[in-house]
C-alpha cells in the first residue's frame, strides 16, 4: 500500500497506478476507519470515482494532467465543494450546497486532486473539540474516548488514520494545529493572506484561513504550493511570490535562529508536554539551530482578544442565516422579528449562540470601547511583539496546545476551560502569522503531543523548512494511532 | 414652486425649521460596488446577480475601483477634505432585502469630510455646507402586495454602489432644500457619476426636519423623513412635517425623535415604528476588504480632470460669452444641452445663435422624442452647419427648422437637404426686385401708409413677400429693398 501522497502521486504519473485504484483506495480507508471515528461527515464515493475516471481517461490520451493528478483529498465541511454538502457541521445550513466551489478546493482540483470526502468539524469552526458538530462527535483514533482536537478534529482524525490522501482544514485561533497536535499529525496554518479564504464559510474573517493536515511538513509544503496565491476574489489575499515550498522546505536548517519565549510556556503546560517539547528543542539544536530565548510580553492577553475580536467578527458574518435567504426557517412565525428569532433559535448550537451574544454584545453602542476596541489595540500589541521576536530569529518555538486530548465530554460544560486549550495557538491568527504543529512525541497515557513553530508572515516556508529537517531527524510523525486504516500497529 | 410658496407654514410664523438632507446617489459604474455584477437597472428580478450579492456562504466582497474613482470625483467637486485613508464598515441590521444581514458602508472614515455645495436661491447666493460623504452599497428591494401574506425580494440592485451625502442643518425651507437639490443633482449629472434618474431610484433623499423659535441657536428634536423621490415630494413633505411640528408645539406637545413616511396620496407624513430610530448597527471596520488608500498624486489628477461645475459654466456663459442671464441659465440646467452648446461654440463661436437655436429648436425636437439632446444622436458639426446657414442667410431662420427634422433621421449633409427640400433662400437680388416690386403695386394703401412714416405697413409688405416667395427670401434684405424702392 502506498505510504505518502508523494508515492500516491508518483505512481500515478508513473502509470503504476490509476486515479481510480487511488481513489478506490482512499475511499476504502475512509470507509474502514470512519464507522469507528466520526470523522467524514460525507463520503463522495460515486463523485470521486466518476472524476477519477475521467482523470484516468485524460492520462491515457497523453494529456498533462497537473501535478496532482489523482491524488485523493479531503475537505472540512465549512469549505464549499461542488458536490458534497457544505454545511459547517450545523443544523441552520445541514442541506446546503454549494453553487460555487472555494479557491482553494478548485486550485487543488485543476492539479487534478480528486474530492473523496468532507470532514466533520466543530459548527462553523466554533470549538476544539469537534464535540460541538451537529451531525455527530469525531473520536480520537489514539483514544477513541477522547476527542481529536477541533475544530479541524474529521481532517486531522482522517489524516491520522488513513494515509496517501490531502486533507483542508481551516485555522481561527488553532482550528488545524491543535487537532493535528491531539491526532499526532503535521498541521500548517499558513500566513493570513497567503491562501484566498473564498469559499471559506466565514467564522471569524480577520482570522480565518485555509490550510493542510498532513503526515509530513513535506506534505503540507506540496499542498500549500497548489494552493496559494493571489485570488481577485479575496481582497484579503496577498500578491507575493508562491515559491516552491517542497524544495524550499527540503533545505538545512544549520545556523537558524530559534526563540523561546516563556509566555508560550505558562504555568498550565502539561509537564510530559513541556519535557517532550523540550526534547524536541534539543534536536533542532543537534541540527545546527540556534536557540535564544525572546520575549512576548502581551502573548498573555492574546485569548481574551481573541475570543472578543472572533465572537464580533462571528456575529456578524453568521447574521446572514436568518431564515430568509439562508438556513432553516422556522415552521410558524407571526411576524418577520419572529421568524428571524425562531429560525435562528432552532438552527444554531449552543456554542454558537453563545459566541453570537457575545459578539454582539462588544460591539453595541456603549461597549465597543470598552470591548471590541481595547480587544484591537491588544491585537496590535501583539503584532508588535512579534515582529520585534521575529526580528531577532527566525522562528518562536512552543507546545501547540497546553495539554493532550482530553475525553469527550470533559470540558463541554465549562467554555472557558475549553477556550484555555487554544491559548498557545490564538496569537499566530492574531498576528496573521503562520504556524505549524508537528507531532514531538508520546505522552505516558499514549497520546501525542504537538510542537509549534510560528514564523514571520509569508515566511510559511520557513516552518515547513524546520519541520521537515525534525521530521527527516525523528519517526514520531510516523507513528500510527490504534485505529487506522491498514489494521496494524506501530509504523505506517 | 410659487404656489407652494404660498402655502408655507414658515411665513409669518414664529418658528424656524432646521433641515438636513441625507442624499443617496446611485452611481453608474458598469459593475456592481462589491462583485462584477453588471450594474443597471430593468432586469428580470433576482436575474443580474452573483454569490457575492446574494451574500452565499464564503462569498467575498472585492471593492470595485470605478466606484471608488466616481466617489472621489464627486468629493472633490463638493470641496470635502480627502484623507488618504479609508475605509469600508459593516452595518448590522435584519431586513429582508439585505441578504447578508450587514450592509458594506462607511461608518468614521468615509471618503469624503466637510464641503460646501453653493447655489443660486431666488437669485440670490446661497450655500449648504456638508458634513461628509460616503460610499455604500445599496440593499435589493423589497415588494408588499396588498391582501396577500407575502412579500417579494428583488436582489437585482442589492450591491449597487451608492453615494451618501449628507449635509448640516443649514437649510431652513423647502425651497432651499429644493434649490440645494436640483444644485447638488446638477453636479452629479455634469460629473457624470450617476444618472441621478428619481422615478427609477438613483438619487433619493431623505430628510431631517426640526423646529424652533426663530432666532435660536440650539437644535430641537427632530423627526427623519424616509425616502422621498421627487422634488415636489420633498418639499410638500417638508411643508407638511413643518406644519405639524408647529401644531403640536403650539398644543404644548413635543416632537418625537422617529422615522416617518410621506404618503403623497394623502399628502402627509406618518410615524413608522419608533424602534427604528434607536436601532444600534453594531458598526465595525468590515474585515473581509483592505482600507482604500490613495496619494496625493492620485487625488490631483482626479481633481485636475473634473468637469466645469454648473456655478462656473453659468459664469462663462454670460460674462465670456456674453448670453443673456436667462437663457445661460436654462442651457446649464440641463447638462446636455450644455455640454452640446460647448461643443458647438468651438466649432462656431457666435454662441448667441447657437444657444437660441439649442434651446428653441433643438429641446423642443429632444421633448418631443421624450428624450434629452445626448440622445438624438446628433453630430456639434452637423447642427453647425445648419445653425451658420441661418446666419449667412442661405436658408430663413423659419424654414431652417424644417430641416431640423430630416437632419435628425438621415446623415446627409446640411445644404444637401436644403437644396432637396427646395429651402434655400432667394440670393438673387433681380429676382427678388421683381417679387417685391410686384407686391408693392399690389398693395398701394399699404404703400401710401408707408410713405407717411407707419413703419408697421412695412412689415405687412414684408410678410406679403414672403408669402409670394414661400419663405425663401430674407425679410432682412426685402425690408431693406421696400425702403430703397420706396424712398427714390
Ligand atoms: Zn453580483
Amino acid at each position: 500500500m502506498t505510504k505518502s501522497v508523494f508515492d500516491t502521486r508518483d505512481s500515478i504519473r508513473a502509470g503504476e497506478l490509476t486515479a481510480t485504484a487511488a481513489a478506490e483506495d482512499a475511499l476504502r480507508q475512509v470507509e474502514q476507519v470512519n464507522p469507528q471515528l466520526d470523522a467524514a461527515t460525507e463520503i463522495l464515493r460515486e463523485e470521486a470515482l466518476e472524476q477519477a475516471a475521467e482523470l484516468d481517461r485524460r492520462l491515457e490520451s497523453g494529456e498533462e494532467p497537473g501535478p496532482l493528478a489523482g491524488v485523493p483529498f479531503t475537505v472540512k465541511s465549512n469549505i464549499c465543494t461542488l458536490y458534497g454538502r457544505t454545511t459547517a457541521a450545523s443544523r441552520i445550513i445541514e442541506n446546503h450546497v454549494s453553487p460555487y466551489e472555494a479557491t482553494a478546493v478548485r486550485r487543488l482540483r485543476e492539479a487534478g486532486a480528486v474530492c473523496v470526502a468532507k470532514t466533520n468539524l466543530d459548527e462553523f469552526g466554533m470549538g476544539s473539540s469537534t464535540e460541538n458538530s451537529s451531525i455527530k462527535i469525531t473520536k480520537n483514533p489514539w483514544e477513541t474516548n477522547h476527542v481529536p482536537g477541533g475544530s479541524s478534529g474529521g481532517a486531522a482524525a482522517l489524516c491520522s488514520a488513513t494515509r496517501g490522501m490531502l486533507h483542508l482544514g481551516s485555522d481561527t485561533g488553532g482550528s488545524i494545529r491543535q487537532p493535528a497536535a491531539y491526532c499526532g499529525v503535521t498541521g500548517l496554518k499558513p500566513t493570513y493572506g497567503r491562501v484566498s479564504r473564498y469559499g471559506l464559510l466565514a467564522f471569524a474573517s480577520s482570522l480565518d484561513q485555509i490550510g493542510p493536515l498532513q503526515h509530513s511538513a513535506l506534505e503540507c509544503a506540496l499542498v500549500l504550493e497548489a494552493m496559494a496565491g493571489v485570488d481577485e476574489m479575496d481582497c484579503t489575499s496577498r500578491n507575493v511570490e508562491v515559491k516552491d515550498y517542497v524544495e524550499s522546505a527540503s533545505r538545512d536548517i544549520s545556523g537558524m535562529r530559534l526563540g523561546i519565549a516563556p509566555e508560550l510556556f505558562p504555568e498550565g503546560v502539561d509537564s510530559e508536554v513541556r519535557e517532550r517539547v523540550e526534547q524536541a528543542i534539543e534536536v533542532l539544536r543537534g541540527l545546527g539551530a540556534e536557540v535564544k530565548e525572546v520575549s512576548l510580553p502581551n502573548a498573555r492577553y492574546a485569548n481574551p482578544a481573541y475570543v472578543l475580536v472572533s465572537a464580533a467578527e462571528a456575529s456578524s458574518n453568521l447574521a446572514r442565516y436568518d431564515g430568509v435567504h439562508f438556513g432553516h426557517r422556522t415552521k410558524e412565525a407571526e411576524d418577520l422579528v419572529a421568524l428571524y428569532k425562531s429560525s435562528r433559535a432552532e438552527g444554531f448550537g449552543p456554542e454558537v449562540k453563545r459566541r453570537i451574544m457575545i459578539g454582539a454584545f462588544v460591539l453595541s453602542s456603549g461597549y465597543y470601547d470598552a470591548f471590541y476596541l481595547k480587544a484591537l489595540k491588544v491585537r496590535k500589541l501583539i503584532r508588535q511583539d512579534f515582529e520585534t521576536a521575529l526580528g531577532e530569529v527566525d522562528a518562536v518555538v512552543c507546545p501547540t496546545s497546553p495539554i493532550t486530548a482530553f475525553p469527550i465530554g470533559e470540558r463541554m460544560d465549562d467554555p472557558m476551560k475549553l477556550y484555555a486549550v487554544d491559548v498557545l495557538t490564538v496569537p499566530a491568527n492574531l498576528a496573521s502569522l503562520p504556524a505549524l504543529s508537528l507531532p514531538c512525541g508520546l505522552s505516558g497515557d499514549g497520546l501525542p503531543i504537538g510542537m509549534q513553530l510560528y514564523g514571520r508572515a509569508m515566511e510559511d516556508d520557513v516552518v515547513l523548512r524546520i519541520a521537515n529537517a525534525f521530521q527527516s531527524e525523528t519517526e514520531h510523525h510516523l507513528q500510527a494511532p490504534p485505529v487506522n486504516a491498514w489494521g496494524g500497529g506501530g509504523e505506517a | 414652486m410659487c404656489a407652494e410658496k404660498k402655502l408655507d407654514p414658515l411665513e409669518n410664523s414664529a418658528y424656524e425649521a432646521v433641515v438636513g438632507l441625507e442624499v443617496h446617489v446611485q452611481l453608474n459604474t458598469r459593475t456592481k460596488m462589491f462583485c462584477r455584477c453588471e450594474n443597471r437597472f430593468g432586469a428580470e428580478p433576482n436575474t443580474n446577480v452573483c454569490p457575492v450579492c446574494l451574500g452565499w456562504p464564503g462569498a467575498l466582497p472585492y471593492a470595485n475601483r470605478e466606484a471608488i474613482e466616481q466617489s472621489l470625483r464627486a468629493v472633490l467637486a463638493c470641496g470635502c477634505e480627502v484623507g488618504e485613508f479609508s475605509k469600508f464598515d459593516r452595518k448590522n441590521y435584519y431586513y429582508p432585502d439585505l441578504p447578508k444581514g450587514y450592509q458594506i458602508s462607511q461608518y468614521d472614515q468615509p471618503l469624503g469630510l466637510g464641503g460646501q455645495v453653493d447655489f443660486l436661491l431666488d437669485g440670490e447666493k446661497a450655500g449648504v455646507r456638508l458634513t461628509r460623504i460616503h460610499l455604500e452599497e445599496d440593499a435589493g428591494k423589497n415588494t408588499h402586495v396588498a391582501g396577500r401574506p407575502v412579500s417579494f425580494v428583488d436582489l437585482n440592485r442589492a450591491g449597487t454602489p451608492l453615494l451618501e451625502i449628507v449635509t448640516e442643518p443649514d437649510i431652513s425651507s423647502a425651497a432651499e432644500a429644493g434649490a440645494f437639490l436640483r444644485n447638488l443633482r446638477l453636479i452629479m449629472l455634469y460629473l457624470g457619476v450617476s444618472d441621478c434618474n428619481m422615478e427609477e431610484g438613483s438619487l433619493r433623499c431623505d430628510v431631517n426636519v426640526s423646529i424652533r423659535p426663530k432666532g435660536a441657536q440650539h437644535l430641537e428634536t427632530r423627526a427623519e423623513i424616509k425616502n422621498l423621490n421627487s422634488f415636489n415630494f420633498i418639499e410638500k413633505a417638508l411643508h407638511y412635517e413643518v406644519s405639524r411640528q408647529i401644531d403640536l408645539k403650539e398644543r404644548g406637545e413635543e416632537v418625537v425623535q422617529e422615522t416617518r413616511l410621506y404618503d403623497p396620496e394623502r399628502d402627509e407624513t406618518r410615524s413608522m415604528r419608533g424602534k427604528e430610530a434607536e436601532h444600534d448597527y453594531r458598526y465595525f471596520p468590515e474585515p473581509d476588504l483592505t482600507p482604500v488608500t490613495f496619494t496625493r498624486e492620485q487625488l490631483e489628477d482626479i481633481r485636475s480632470s473634473l468637469p466645469e461645475l454648473p456655478a462656473a459654466r453659468l459664469q462663462r456663459y454670460t460674462s465670456e460669452l456674453g448670453l443673456e442671464d436667462y437663457p445661460a441659465d436654462l442651457l446649464v440646467r440641463d447638462h446636455e444641452a450644455a455640454i452640446f452648446f460647448d461643443a458647438c461654440i468651438e466649432l462656431y463661436p457666435k454662441a448667441r445663435s447657437a444657444a437660441n437655436w439649442i434651446l428653441n429648436s433643438l429641446k423642443e425636437e429632444a421633448n418631443s422624442r421624450k428624450t434629452g439632446i445626448s440622445s438624438l444622436g446628433l453630430e456639434p458639426g452637423r447642427f453647425v452647419d445648419l445653425v451658420k446657414a441661418v446666419d449667412d442667410g442661405v436658408v430663413s431662420s423659419q424654414k431652417g427648422r424644417e430641416v431640423l427634422k430630416p437632419m435628425l433621421e438621415s446623415d446627409k449633409p446640411v445644404a444637401e437637404i436644403i437644396s432637396e427640400l427646395g429651402l434655400e433662400q432667394i440670393s438673387d437680388d433681380s429676382e427678388l426686385r421683381e417679387q417685391v416690386e410686384k407686391v408693392l403695386s399690389e398693395h398701394p394703401g399699404p404703400v401710401e401708409d408707408v410713405r407717411a412714416g407707419k413703419k408697421n405697413s412695412v412689415n405687412f409688405l414684408v410678410g406679403q413677400v414672403m408669402k409670394e416667395t414661400r419663405g425663401k427670401a430674407n425679410p432682412g434684405k426685402v425690408a431693406e429693398m421696400i425702403g430703397e424702392i420706396l424712398s427714390a
